[in-house]
């Protein structure tokens, strides 16, 4: 027989017993809805989850610092003999290097210093952190009040919530009003002539023009410099390692690496008798994203640094959410495979019902075959039909779960997330897995079909 | 008159169809020899389980025999897949049966182009096979109408409609008057009577009626406990 005609005559079999197969395709459509559901859980909390985690640079980041300082940490990492290089310091030259390394998205130094700020004629002690550019698409600036910096070298600042409040009561109307930082500024003391030339300020001087400055010291210069509040934010932004940028007033970094301020390493650096040519404690390289942070990883430890990056914590993670997802598709397939007994069950009816309808046909010409294809036609227009469903279904609980969640996530004055996400390869999944599932389910009724012993089923009753 | 492979369309070889009974064997056809020739309008008669239906299942090609062959147009059935044997019922056989055994759900129409559904007749075909059909058993007002809302003889003449539809050359009959009154009754027997001799189709007719097996077929055989009995031909 031909599909068509096939298709034909098991629509209208399905139509002849209405009822029952429609809450035969139900029982489809509820266990493709729960195994979608389940998934587009699972799915939708790791989209989440590693969304959050991609956003918070724990885990497109590497995290560089000088052999040098590990050794200061008294963490002794014996030389190797073979090698005896004094170790590389990490410098404006390193980290000028490390930017070009393919796929590396910026290389920033932590600057986060406390301080002291001036409002509106009272002072207030804080603690200021240099926020990267690229963490304005960090998760943290999401809800923010406000605006992110209009650019990376303006005089702007974003307060964390709690600090805002200490300024004022309602912290939406700092928003527009200027702040006086008060900060201690390193200046390299005039030791060499060309240190003349470099500008006696502040402002505009990098690192690169820094390392003419071959002083044996610095002297420590109190300045003050006036930022305009553009943003209150609710969350600390924790762009990096160890609480890095866990600051509660925030401005540019780029900005914060012109103020020169004095940093702990200075000091140290100083005692050390190496020059105070601007080195850095360590950098926080941004990789473009995870997959690209071993490569990244290899080739600065190539240049002589030390290294350290969450891979392996997303490597454990990554498992986590596959047994996660694992255990979800099997209580929704455990659902499916309860649905699939009740194909089971119908076409087991149905032959004892049409038996005569069966013996007819083969009177008429229809082979064992036909009988069996059109049995397993009619299981799969159940399957397709009771996987549609179903992927509605499971939409429509994901959807509901979302929304639930989100009333709830309101309530505690918390953002609100995307719980469920069901993308294309999970609708398509769903709907072959209930046909192949039906089909599957088809075949103990279809063979049985098929081997009906027409002159039984002819016999006059 | 000279009989050639040609001419004749069935011929069984001592055909047994037994069933085991428990500790009993019931020798349903037993040891049948038989040919038939091609055009030719048979009767077989015979007393209640005497074997008749299971005969003509066995040339139908719905049940194996347990022993003997069976060949059809030259062919053994025996021998036949059972892929083959469907092809066999669908193009060589059509059958009809005293229960009338249309589909109760289907039209006229959809019951009669069941078979040609099954043997893959091309869709732009059907219609006119159909109607041709419809129209040898003068049924075409009626085509749109299930088979609840036929009567008895109506409902008789659509199986024979569909059991011509893919132009058989064999037609096996089950007691086709056997719930039919008289009157009905003959007018389905003028029509396989008509069918015979127009179409020129070999009809294998179970009746219980002697009567009627002697006025509308060329010749009667009887069954009696499996076996053939008496074989004659009608003066
Ligand atoms: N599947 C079966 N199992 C056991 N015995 C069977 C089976 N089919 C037929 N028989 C037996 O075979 C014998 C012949 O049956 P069959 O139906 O051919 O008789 P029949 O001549 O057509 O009778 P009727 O005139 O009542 O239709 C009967 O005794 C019947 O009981
Ligand atoms: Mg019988």
């Amino acid at each position: 027989m031909k599909t068509r005609d096939l298709t034909e005559l098991a629509g209208r079999n399905l139509r002849e017993a209405l009822l029952r197969n429609s809450l035969t395709t139900l029982g489809i459509a509820v266990g493709v809805a729960s195994l979608v559901a389940m998934l587009s859980l699972g799915v939708g909390l790791q989209q989440l989850a590693s969304k959050r985690l991609s956003r918070s640079g724990l885990f497109d980041a590497v995290f560089v610092s000088s052999r040098l300082n590990q050794r200061g940490f008294g963490r002794p990492t014996r030389p190797d003999p073979a090698t005896a290089a004094p170790p590389k310091v990490l410098d404006a030259e390193a980290r000028q290097k490390i930017s070009v390394l393919p796929d590396v998205v910026e290389v920033y130094p932590e600057i986060r210093f406390p301080t002291e700020i001036q409002f509106e004629g009272k002072p207030f002690s804080t603690t200021v952190a240099g926020i990267p550019a690229s963490a304005k698409s960090d998760g943290a600036f999401d809800g923010m009040k406000g605006a992110f910096f209009s650019g990376p070298n303006v005089d702007e600042a974003i307060l964390q919530i709690e600090f805002a409040k200490d300024l004022s009561t309602q912290p939406d109307s700092l928003i527009g009003k200027d702040l006086t930082l008060r900060y201690a500024e390193r200046q390299p003391l005039p030791a060499e002539p060309s240190a003349g030339k470099s500008k006696a300020g502040a402002d505009g001087t990098t690192p690169h023009s820094a390392e003419t400055d071959l002083s044996p010291g610095f002297s420590i210069v109190p300045r003050e410099k006036i930022f305009r509040v553009v943003g209150v934010v609710e969350t600390e932004p924790a762009t990096g390692f160890g609480g890095f940028g866990r600051g509660r007033l925030l401005i540019p970094l780029q900005v914060a690496e012109t103020l020169r301020i004095t940093q702990a390493n200075d000091l140290r650096e100083i005692l050390r008798g190496t020059s105070s040519k601007g080195n850095y404690d360590s950098l926080t390289v941004r990789v473009k994203g995870p997959s690209q942070v071993k490569s990244v990883e290899d080739a600065i430890q190539a240049m002589g640094f030390t290294t350290f990056s969450l891979l392996d914590a997303t490597k454990s993670l990554r498992q986590v959410f596959a047994v996660f997802d694992l255990l979800l598709g099997i209580f929704g397939s455990l659902a499916l495979a309860v649905a699939s007994l009740g194909i089971i069950n119908t076409l087991v009816m149905a032959i004892l019902e049409r038996r005569r309808e069966i013996g007819i046909l083969k009177a008429l010409g229809a082979a064992d075959r036909d009988i069996r294809r059109l049995f397993f036609a009619e299981a799969a227009v159940m399957g397709l039909v009771g996987g549609i469903l179903g992927v509605v279904l499971g939409w429509l609980i994901g959807s509901a779960l979302t929304f639930g969640t989100n009333v709830y996530l309101r309530r505690q004055e918390l953002p609100p997330i995307d719980l469920s996400s069901i993308p294309w390869w999970m609708v398509a999944g769903a709907i072959g897995f209930s046909v192949a599932v039906s089909l599957a389910a088809g075949i103990y009724p279809a063979s049985r079909a098929a081997k009906l012993n027409p002159v039984e089923a002819l016999r006059y009753e | 008159m000279t009989e050639t492979i040609d001419e004749i369309a069935i011929r069984t070889e001592q055909v047994s169809r037994s069933y085991q009974m428990g500790d009993a064997l019931v020798r349903a056809v037993d040891d049948v020899s038989i040919a038939i020739r091609s055009k030719e309008f048979v009767a077989l008669l015979g007393s209640s389980g005497s074997g008749k239906s299971t005969l003509l299942n066995l040339i139908a090609g719905l049940d194996r025999p347990t022993s003997g062959a069976i060949f059809a147009h030259g062919r053994n059935l025996a021998e036949m897949s059972s892929e083959d044997l469907a092809q066999h019922r669908s193009h060589t056989i059509g059958m009809v049966f005293q229960a009338f055994n249309l589909l109760p759900r289907m039209t006229l129409e959809e019951n009669v182009e069941l078979p040609l559904r099954l043997a893959e007749v091309e869709r732009a075909d059907r219609a006119g096979r159909v109607r041709e059909s419809v129209d040898r058993v003068r049924l075409a007002a009626r085509l749109t109408h299930r088979p609840s809302e036929l009567s008895g003889g109506e409902q008789q003449r659509a199986a024979l409609a569909r059991a011509l539809v893919n132009r058989p050359t064999i037609l096996l009959a089950d007691e086709p008057t056997g719930n039919l009154d008289s009157a009905t009754g003959d007018a389905i027997l003028h029509l396989l009577r008509e069918i015979n001799e127009s179409l020129g189709m070999t009809i294998v007719m179970v009746t219980h009626d002697r009567d009627r097996a002697a006025r509308f077929a060329h010749r009667i055989v009887t069954m009696a406990d499996g076996k053939l009995i008496r074989d004659g031909t009608r003066p």
